[in-house]
């Protein structure tokens, strides 16, 4: 009896029609892929992309070069030297992240206590010349000023959680 | 740390000893001592923020409550002696409550600025909170804000941060011995200040920042630089002085961050005075020379060292050639290392010449022949202070020895009387028992009364040399000197840096060795930087390496009287080092060729170094070379290096052993300093401090001159790393070199409005501010050395000082 089953299955294409049926399905439903750099994918307000250095709405730049960052970073990415500005506070003079050692962790926004290093969603960044992986404290704040919309949203976003 | 506990010292009799328990574990406590002390004793922590081993009892912060069984209250663990049957609990939960609670008191106004605090990571308070604090503060009232002070180039404060614990308090009136800080104000409105806006001048005073619990007093030049836990420390030995302070040298990646007190209660206990502990600034200064250079018709260029090496073997090579080896000389800096001394010396007695000195700043060396294997200081440094009398001969010692100042002042406090033959009226952080003020040749004669003063007790001690003593009436100063020497157990003469640099220093040392015999003290002799290891390494022109017999030579004094042809320097800048600035410039620039190993690069406003040297071979201070220090007890420290010299420059005993190779000298294949230290088996030199009693070719009395220059070289001009550091060379102890008399000398001068004066001594000139001073004797005028504007003046005899033109 079975064997009969079978045999008018495959030969009325039965499982074709049901293979096509699943076709059909995704062929009517609501398409999932992103046309990548078209679109993109949305993104969590926790993303951890490239890093920058935030500044108060009075333009002065928030770091206090306190190196909690530089001490909590697992992969010794960050390198900061600092000294008495001449209005007497404490400040960097060198704040260099390096890129290739970085393993985007977010310890260093955690640890900061002025929420001055933070890591944006930008994440799409790429070096043509060996050195540029290392990325400087102008850098850092010059795309602190680009995204600060943003970074601010996003800190304002989480901040019930934090 | 401050939390360090308490060495033990010499075990007491059973009977001074009661049984207390602390948290249950029994142990046996001294009467009379602390809870705090017997637990620090015993290894367990209390918290404390005012109490430290070196510094009275206040109990003002109360951070140490304890309980204690059928106490009502908590008590201060600091300030409650124990007693017999005692139960302490520490950390019981009621002892936890009270110490949170004092913990929350402490923490209502202390701001919450740790992460730009210096203090951070390395604070009692950030630490103790910790295990002590709420998470959450009660307080929502204002805050308190103390504004800050300006208490000098060496110390930052932020007085909001000050919890009054008042150890820098208690440190000025104990250990410093002048009260600079204080409290004002009473409960919330108390604050630490210097009550009228002045800076700390203490030569100690670097110390509160170690001593202070909170960020509020913090180093000025490590200000913001570096954090505590970025730094590695490495051990190290101080060359400025002496004592030989041992230090932590604390380094991130090759460059020295700062220095801290290493604790030694043999030498510097817990304290460093602020030249060791500043002077690492100048290690880190544009100033350093970095690469070898070498003079071709007059232009200077930067070569490798073997060119440079070449070219220095071969200028000495040709000096030799030409005018034969007696015509090298060589002048070692004092702060030089042992095996450097040794090196230098060897190299230049294997060349065939003995003339190589490293007493720049001694004139008379009259008594070298006679003088006992190394100068020393007659007993160990902690042996100061049970001394009941001392006589200080020609000496600042708070000043020149900041921590043999120190120990002289706890003896001092104990009832030791301190008396004093100087040249000037100096400050001294106590009340000199007794004291004869005149001027430099007036000081031998005085000396030469107290001795006769003694010679009732021992009369032998004027056989030696009866005519100098004969026609001698002691004065009632010199007279009670000589008693209170006579009269007390432990009694010891000094003597300082003045009396080593006096026209007549040999006579001094004979005066005070018959004093010393006579009364039973000790004598102390004070060399300057790493003297001793000079002495010890053979740097010395009439002896060898520990005292052996070699060839002889020339003094620094006949070095320059009769210039050589050549010369190698170590380390030294010729005209601020030596005392006779001008007369080691005539001995450079008459020199054909001079090979200098220095620290730092000449400058053309201090010295004409570019103009008379041909070779500058760069030479690594003492954090980046290996060596070993000697002190004045005759301490022998090794010390590594703290970090790899900078640029090109190489430790000083490198390069003379390669120099060695380059002039053919065999017996230069060191492979390690080890190799230098085994050949220079210091091992069986015993301290001699005795001179062997011999006649002296020299008179008692000379000319005295109608007005005499007293030559002394401030604590911040003694060497060329500490004539570098910006931090120190901005304290009030530094001020621009001035010509100090009393009022009566300016008027008998007739110098009543003038502000600039001239000075002329010898051949040199100078033109520099007056002041007036009581604390110089009549007859004399102070002009301080070591500053390129003073240094052209002759040290010693007849000056003339006149109004300066235009003035």
């Amino acid at each position: 009896m079975n064997v009969i089953k079978r045999y008018l299955q495959s030969f009325l294409l039965f499982e074709l029609l049901q293979g096509l049926m699943v076709t059909g399905r995704h062929l009517f439903a609501r398409k999932i892929t992103v046309q990548y750099p078209e679109e993109c994918t949305p993104l969590s307000p926790r993303f951890r992309g490239l890093h920058a250095l935030r500044r108060y709405p009075n333009g002065e730049e928030r770091c206090i070069a306190c190196k909690l960052c530089e001490a909590i970073c697992p992969a010794l990415a960050i390198t900061i030297e600092s000294q008495e500005r001449a209005d007497g506070t404490r400040r960097t003079t060198l704040y260099d992240i390096d890129l290739f050692k970085c393993i985007y962790c977010g310890f260093c926004e955690e640890s900061c206590p002025v929420d001055a290093i933070v890591e944006t969603r930008f994440f799409e960044f790429h070096f043509e010349n060996r050195g540029e992986n290392i990325i400087t404290k102008q850098q850092l704040l010059t795309v602190g000023d680009k995204f600060e919309k943003q970074i601010a949203a996003d800190r304002a976003a989480d901040a019930r959680y934090r | 740390m401050t939390t360090k506990p308490q060495p033990k010292t010499a075990e007491p009799p059973p009977s001074d000893l009661i049984a207390i328990e602390i948290n249950g574990r029994s142990m046996q406590a001294r009467k009379g001592s602390m809870v705090i002390q017997v637990a620090d004793a015993a290894g367990i922590y209390i918290p404390r923020f005012c109490y430290h081993h070196k510094l009275s009892i206040v109990a003002n912060c109360r951070m140490c409550l304890v309980e204690i069984e059928r106490a009502p209250k908590p008590m201060p663990a600091c300030a409650t002696p124990v007693a017999a049957g005692m139960k302490v609990f520490t950390h019981s939960e009621a002892a936890r409550y009270s110490q949170k609670a004092v913990m929350e008191f402490l923490l209502i106004n202390h701001p919450l600025d740790c992460p730009i605090c210096d203090q951070g990571g390395e604070c009692p308070l950030q630490d103790l909170a910790l295990g002590y604090g709420k998470d959450v503060s009660r307080y929502a009232e204002n805050k308190r804000v103390v504004a800050d002070l300006d208490i000098g180039p060496l110390i930052a404060t932020d007085m909001t941060r000050c919890i009054h614990c008042t150890r820098c308090v208690r440190f000025g009136q104990e250990i410093a011995g002048i009260m600079e800080l204080g409290a004002t104000g009473r409960g919330e409105h108390m604050e630490i200040g210097t009550f009228i806006e002045r800076s700390v001048s203490s030569e100690l005073s670097g110390n509160v920042i170690d001593l202070c619990p909170v960020g509020a007093l913090t180093s000025k030049p490590f200000r913001f630089t570096a954090r505590a836990w970025e730094l590695i420390s490495h051990d190290a030995v101080s060359p400025h002085d002496c004592v030989g302070s041992n230090l932590n040298v604390q380094v991130r990646g090759r460059r020295v961050m700062r220095v801290l007190p290493r604790e030694n209660e043999a030498i510097n206990e817990c304290w460093l005075s602020d030249r060791d502990r500043y002077s690492y600034e100048a290690v880190n200064s544009d100033e350093r020379l970095q690469v070898p250079m070498i003079r071709i018709n007059d232009r200077w260029t930067e070569v490798d060292w073997s060119t440079a090496l070449e070219f220095a073997a071969s200028g000495l090579a040709r000096v030799i050639d030409q005018h034969g080896a007696d015509q090298l000389g060589a002048l070692a800096a004092p702060g030089s290392t042992l095996e450097e001394f040794y090196l230098l010396q060897k190299l230049m007695r294997s060349l065939g010449s003995g003339n190589v000195d490293h007493r720049l700043r001694q004139v008379d060396f009259s008594d070298d022949d006679v003088a006992p294997v190394y100068p020393w200081l007659g007993q160990s440094i902690a042996d100061l202070e049970n001394l009941e009398a001392v006589l200080l001969v020609g000496s600042y010692l708070r000043k020149d020895q900041p921590i043999l100042g120190h120990r002289v002042r706890k003896a001092q406090l104990q009832g030791a009387q301190v008396m004093a033959i100087n040249p000037v009226d100096y400050d001294f952080t106590y009340k000199l028992a007794h004291a004869v003020i005149t001027n430099p040749l007036e000081m031998v004669k005085s000396l030469a009364r107290v001795a006769k003063a003694l010679s009732a007790r021992k009369p032998g001690i004027l056989a030696q040399k009866p005519e100098w003593f004969s026609a001698l009436e002691p004065n009632p100063a010199e007279r009670a000197i000589a008693e209170v020497l006579a009269g007390k157990d432990r009694s010891g003469v000094l003597l300082g840096n003045y009396a080593a640099s006096h026209p007549q220093a040999a006579v001094i040392r004979v005066l005070a060795e018959l004093v010393a015999e006579a009364a039973d003290a000790t004598l102390g002799q004070l060399a300057e930087g790493n003297g001793v290891g000079g002495w010890l390494g053979g740097c010395v022109p009439h002896r060898g390496p520990a005292g052996t017999a070699a060839l002889s030579g020339r003094t620094t004094q006949a070095m320059i009287d009769e210039p050589r042809r050549g010369f190698v320097v170590l380390g030294a800048e010729p005209e601020l080092d030596c005392l006779d600035g001008a007369g080691a410039r005539r001995a450079m620039e008459a020199a054909e060729f001079v090979v200098m190993l220095a620290v730092f690069k000449p400058s053309s406003a201090t010295t004409r170094a570019l103009e008379y040297a041909d070779v500058l071979l760069p030479l690594a201070p003492f954090t980046e070379t290996e060596g070993t220090f000697v002190n004045c007890e005759g301490r022998a420290q090794s010390f590594a290096n703290a970090t790899r010299p900078l640029g090109e420059a190489r430790p000083g005993w490198k390069i003379l052993r390669v120099l060695g190779n380059h002039l053919g000298q065999s017996g230069f294949d060191y492979v390690s300093i080890d190799d230098v230290r085994a050949e220079l088996d210091r091992g069986q030199i015993a301290p001699s401090g005795r001179l062997k009693h011999r006649a002296l070719a020299q008179r008692l009395s000379g000319e005295r001159p109608a007005l005499a220059r007293i030559t002394e070289v401030p604590l911040y001009a003694v060497d060329s790393c500490v004539r570098r550091a910006p931090g120190l060379q901005r304290t009030t102890d530094n001020p621009p070199p001035p010509v100090r008399m009393n009022a009566r000398q300016i008027e008998a001068l007739g110098l009543d409005d003038a502000q600039q004066v001239t000075v002329r001594a010898g051949e040199g000139e100078a033109t520099l501010p007056l002041l007036v001073d009581p604390r110089v004797p009549d007859g004399c005028v102070w002009v301080p050395g070591g500053y390129p504007q003073t240094f052209a003046l002759a040290p010693h005899g007849a000056t003339s000082v006149i109004k300066a033109a235009g003035a």
